[in-house]
């Protein structure tokens, strides 16, 4: 075994290493330029059928809540909808729903069908607020603190695990008024 | 029902390739017949099961099974046919079946095709195809099946992205794949010949066919991706060395690296262990390329759903065949010596520096794509590397690169005559020197980077038919003399001149639309009319139009030339419903001279719409260009020296003279 030829292997071994880290990295992990700010200036009228809409204010009432960013032409809303929904029967704070680029008929039906986790449901046809928020895929999820500012955004469905770790947590450390441990 | 038979079809499979990847190898180390002749049948099976799951997953695309996941996620019922089609690849699952069936075919065509293999060879090469099979179907079994069910069932699905949707891009990943996984071929037969211990011409003989095949498929993907980012990205460029587009040409230069030094291992019988390496090497870039894409390390287009087991799952399965045949032929390669020695001055010589410039380069490509990795992976920066690295390493690397192409084919091989080689390059020079006049007169020496394009063109064009002249001895003998030499030149000669040809074309239109393109950015009302380069375009106004599947902001223009209307062009701004997504539609009007290509934005009736208008002289010889260097190598390919069971010394006299 001459020397020369173990470079090939050598280097495969650093590169090998590299993306290994590179695999525990998230690139999608771009830190949301909105944590730590104020929610953003909006309003929203609700979705079809229901009667209460969606507005900045509604999110600054001195108790934390969940903005939840779904639509029902998405698949992973779907999966996540059970987890939303247990969430609902918890009762930590209030869920409140952005209908993303949505038609009103396809939602009324999707809310009806599925169970209604939401107590507020703003309907965001053109996708506006959307940009405002920064949604660059649904779903996304908002952890708002008492004061509107947003303390976390989760991209994807919610799995249980999301769940468990960091929204279950974080909403009861919010409410217990502590500062939280959880990272975000 | 029938997308559990594709699942049960894909256990079989996976079954068999454990056959296949064990059996044939132990038989052929212990030399028993039995198990030797397991490998051809199990590979045979293999493509007949994978084939038939590949069928299943395409039915219940076409008749939009939403109760399969995949399919709910991927489609929707008011897409076209052609698009429920393509969108079985679409997507991460479907991509990676697609993979598999072509892994297979390869396989199987090595089963039925490649009858005068030695037995051992052989039955090494299918069971190093089987384990490669054994990888990628536990992946797609344990991490992405295309066949887990939903329910209940959606009424709708979910839709392709709209990006995707586009003729073009249906047929880009088969190609692409083609290209990909026909280099495994290459890897087994590299790997096989490390464990027999023996390389020789004949062996060079049999790889370079599937090299060759492989090198044109992807040729032909490469350049089909290019143009589909051309005119339906809308941004007018054509190449953004994107770390996905760099995934598949890494193999890309490295597979053409191989292509020219498998010649020199057939007929010097030297260079073995560096061939041997870029076969290796130019597998594992594909591999590589699939677990940039897929792991999602970066993040692109391309990055379909990403999860982080499949990308543990792909890295395992990376370290395991890379690390594995790298191990090997650290153990085995010093034993593999050349007969011959060579002059740096000589056909074989050129063909190193051929290999150097184009593994540099590959190099160059691979650190600029994993830089931004190794940055994040170090101190979590997050940077992206852009085309000014990309140009400035690529465009000096490539340039003696090209000039050398003329060169080689002159020397001859074991000790070339420079002196004599450039003599007869003399055509060549000249037309250089009048490319470079030309040049200097029509842009004022304002770039080099034009100058260098154009006299690289005219060189490397010129002096590649000037070695076919003097092969078929043009203007130096008869007419007739001339043309049965022609007709007796082997294919693979001529597949040699057409490939340098395209290259040269290709230069020509990077060089020529980049210099003395045309764009104009403005906001235009209906009835203005503006200049861009030869030609003016009348703006006639914004309609609103509905497709099968979106609603579009359709602009009209007219094309003047000279005051007549030659033209109309008319690009769009789609909006699809579903996903909802916004694509830009430009229009263009492609001819040999240059291509007239029209974008239009937002705007309204009363402040006027925002437009980008372009003359791009041409460039469309980028992909003509690309097409030509793949035509060549299919010319090459059917040379009746690689054509499996004929014999060399079947070769006509007047090819074996002219040579």
């Amino acid at each position: 075994m001459r020397l020369a030829y173990v470079i090939p292997l050598a280097l495969f071994v650093v590169i090998g290493l590299g993306l290994a880290v590179g695999l525990t990295l998230n690139p999608r992990d771009i830190p949301s330029a909105l944590i730590g700010k104020p929610v953003p200036e909006f309003s929203l009228p609700p979705v079809q059928g229901r009667t209460q809409g969606l507005s900045t204010a509604d999110l600054k009432t001195g108790q934390p809540s969940l903005v939840n960013v779904f639509a029902s032409w998405c698949v992973p809303c779907r999966v996540e909808h059970p987890l939303i929904m247990a969430l609902k029967r918890e009762n930590l704070a209030p869920i409140h729903g952005l209908n993303y680029k949505d038609d009103p008929a396809d939602v009324a039906k999707w809310l009806d069908q599925l169970g209604d986790p939401f107590i507020r449901t703003g309907a965001d046809r053109n996708g506006r607020v959307g940009i405002d928020w920064g949604v660059y895929g649904v779903p996304e999820t908002f952890v708002v603190d008492g004061n509107g500012q947003i303390v976390c955004k989760h991209v994807g469905p919610l799995m249980q695990n999301d769940v468990d770790t960091k929204i279950r947590p974080l909403l009861q450390d919010l409410a217990a008024g502590r500062q939280s441990k959880v990272k975000c | 029902m029938i997308p559990e038979l594709g699942h049960i079809a894909l256990i079989l499979a996976l079954c068999l390739a454990l056959v296949q990847g064990v059996l044939p190898l132990v038989g052929a180390a212990r030399g028993m017949p039995g198990w030797i002749a397991l490998g051809p049948q199990a590979a045979l099976g293999q493509a007949v099961l994978v084939a038939f799951a590949f069928g299943c997953l395409t039915y219940a695309y076409v008749t939009s099974d939403f109760s399969v996941l995949n399919v709910a996620e991927n489609s929707h019922t008011l897409k076209p046919m052609l698009y429920k089609v393509s969108g079985v690849w679409g997507n991460h699952e479907g991509s990676l079946l697609l993979w598999i069936l072509i892994l297979v075919i390869f396989g199987a065509a090595v089963a039925a095709f490649g009858r005068n293999l030695p037995a051992t060879l052989k039955a090494r090469v299918l069971g190093i195809q089987g384990l490669i099979g054994v990888g990628f179907l536990s992946f797609i079994l344990f991490t992405s099946n295309p066949f887990n069910r939903l329910l209940p069932a959606p009424l709708e699905g979910n839709g392709l992205n709209p990006l995707l949707q586009d003729p073009g891009l249906a047929f880009h990943p088969p190609f692409l794949y083609l290209g990909y996984v026909g280099f495994s071929v290459a890897f087994s037969f590299a790997v096989a010949a490390l464990i027999e211990g023996r390389v020789d011409p004949a062996w060079a003989r049999w790889v370079r066919p599937w090299t060759l095949a492989a090198w044109c498929f992807l040729t032909i993907g490469i350049a089909l991706g290019s143009w589909w980012a051309y005119y339906e990205l809308g941004w007018g460029g054509w190449w953004f060395w994107d770390p996905v587009e760099n995934a598949s040409f890494m193999p890309w230069l490295a597979g053409t690296a191989l292509l020219h030094s498998a010649i020199v291992v057939e007929k010097r019988d030297t260079l073995k262990s560096w061939t041997v390496l870029l076969a290796i090497l130019t597998f594992s870039l594909s591999l590589l390329g699939t677990f940039l894409v897929r792991s999602g390390v970066i993040n692109s287009v391309h990055a379909f759903a990403t999860d982080p087991t499949r990308g543990v799952f792909i890295l395992l399965f990376l370290v395991l065949v890379v690390g594995g045949s790298l191990a090997l032929y650290a153990f085995r390669a010093p034993a593999l010596q050349g007969v011959g020695v060579f002059a740096p001055l000589s056909r074989e010589g050129a063909l190193v520096l051929n290999n150097l410039l184009l593994a540099v380069a590959c190099a160059a490509v691979l650190l600029g794509t994993l830089y931004p990795i190794a940055l994040d992976a170090i101190n979590g920066a997050k940077v992206s590397v852009g085309p000014q690295y990309f140009n400035a390493v690529f465009i000096p690397l490539t340039t003696p690169l090209v000039a050398a192409v003329a060169i080689g084919p002159l020397l001859a091989w074991k000790r070339g005559d420079l002196a004599a080689a450039l003599r007869r390059l003399l055509p060549a020079a000249v037309a250089m020197l009048i490319a470079l006049a030309i040049g200097l007169w029509l842009l004022d020496g304002r770039s080099f980077m034009a100058l260098l394009g154009l006299g690289l063109t005219a060189w490397l064009g010129i002096g590649a038919l000037c070695e076919l002249a003097l092969r078929i001895k043009l203007f130096a003998a008869p007419a007739s003399e001339t043309l049965s030499r022609a007709r007796g030149l082997p294919r693979a000669a001529w597949g040699m001149t057409v490939a340098h040809l395209g290259v040269a074309l290709l230069v020509m239109g990077i060089t020529v639309s980049e210099i003395w393109q045309v764009e104009v950015q403005q906001v235009m009302k209906p009835g203005e009319t503006v200049q861009v380069g030869p030609v003016e375009y009348r703006f006639l106004g914004v309609e609103p139009y509905k497709g099968p599947n979106y609603t579009a902001q359709r602009g009209r223009f007219e094309v003047l030339e000279q005051g007549r209307v030659v033209r109309e062009l008319r690009p769009a701004q789609r909006r699809y419903q579903q996903p909802p997504m916004e694509t830009t539609e430009a229009a263009i009007s492609p001819s040999l001279l240059g291509d007239l290509y029209a974008v239009v934005g937002e705007g309204d009736a009363e402040r006027g719409w925002a437009v980008r208008l372009y003359w791009k002289p041409l460039v469309s010889w980028i992909w003509l260009g690309a097409l030509i260097m793949a035509l060549g190598g299919f010319l090459s390919l059917s040379d009746r020296r690689l054509r499996v069971g004929a014999p060399a010394r079947r070769r006509s006299e007047a090819a074996a003279a002219a040579e």
